[in-house]
């Protein structure tokens, strides 16, 4: 059989323009944050098996469950998971409207983005504050 | 220029990946199931803080709450296996790492989903 083999080219080839030419721009912040937060709540979801396990395992594996979930580690990750979950959910919604061909004035793409980001703090934070009610404080 | 594609290729438009469009779409309809699903399972979350073991027993035992939280880990699970393996297709540049990591995925998805819908079913069926 002949000898096919092709060297490669020496010459590194052309890449095109990526993150680092870029000013950060609040969209595109919006755009990363997006692919951060459902790659976090991917791994989040053992949370939620290691919650419904415990549950379903008996008082003893729910109790250890609620330790770790309920110390300052457990709330830290916790309030983020919160946090990443609903800016994920919002940042889903822009992409519904987006989907369905609408929204991408420059003027609607960036209150929408201001929007979302705004409306995952506050949801995030009205969810903990009904949620340490429910508690009856801290 | 000449279309190298036979007819049926073009009819059933799947192109070179085999799959199509397929992901795009299911990656949209699992979005739209997970909305009102996260809402709800958030939802119970905040009502269960400070409850007993009895008290979230009995909550995740109730058929309606379990065929919810089994309708978000179905929904759920696809979303992310999809959207993860986006993420790998586009970082991970080595064919082998890029493999490993694809298999890797759907093993995660389905120990991860499959876990949570027998946690879900054992409660619900009273265990």
């Amino acid at each position: 059989m002949a000898e096919t083999s092709v060297k490669a080219p020496v010459r590194a080839r052309p890449l095109s323009p990526h993150l680092g030419i870029y000013r950060p721009m609040l969209t595109m912040m919006m755009s990363i944050v997006h692919r951060i937060t459902g790659g976090a709540l991917y791994f989040g979801t053992l949370l939620l098996a290691w919650w419904l396990i415990a549950a379903a395992t008996g008082p003893e594996a729910y109790g250890v469950f609620m330790d770790v979930a309920t110390s300052w580690f457990g709330r830290l990750v916790l309030f983020g998971y919160t946090w990443a979950l609903i800016h994920h959910l919002l940042g889903g919604i822009r992409h519904f409207v987006w989907d369905l061909g609408k929204g991408f004035e420059l003027g609607t793409v960036e209150w929408m983005a201001r929007l979302s980001l705004a409306g995952s703090i506050i949801l995030t934070l009205i969810v903990w504050a009904v949620a340490y009610a429910m508690a009856g404080g801290l | 220029m000449a279309d190298m594609r036979t007819p049926l290729s073009r009819v059933r438009g799947h192109g070179s990946a085999k799959s199509g469009t397929d992901h795009f779409w299911l990656q949209r309809l699992t979005a739209i199931a997970n909305v009102p699903l996260v809402i709800f399972a958030l939802a119970s979350v905040v009502a269960l803080v400070g409850a007993d073991y009895a008290t979230v027993k009995a909550y995740l035992s109730m058929p309606v709450v379990s065929i919810l939280f089994l309708l978000l880990i179905l929904s759920g699970v696809y979303h992310m296996r999809i959207g993860m393996k986006e993420i790998i297709e586009d970082y991970v540049n080595g064919e082998g790492m890029k493999l490993l990591s694809i298999i890797g995925n759907n093993f995660f998805a389905a120990v991860v989903g499959l876990a949570c819908i027998y946690a879900v079913l054992k409660l619900g069926f009273g265990g």
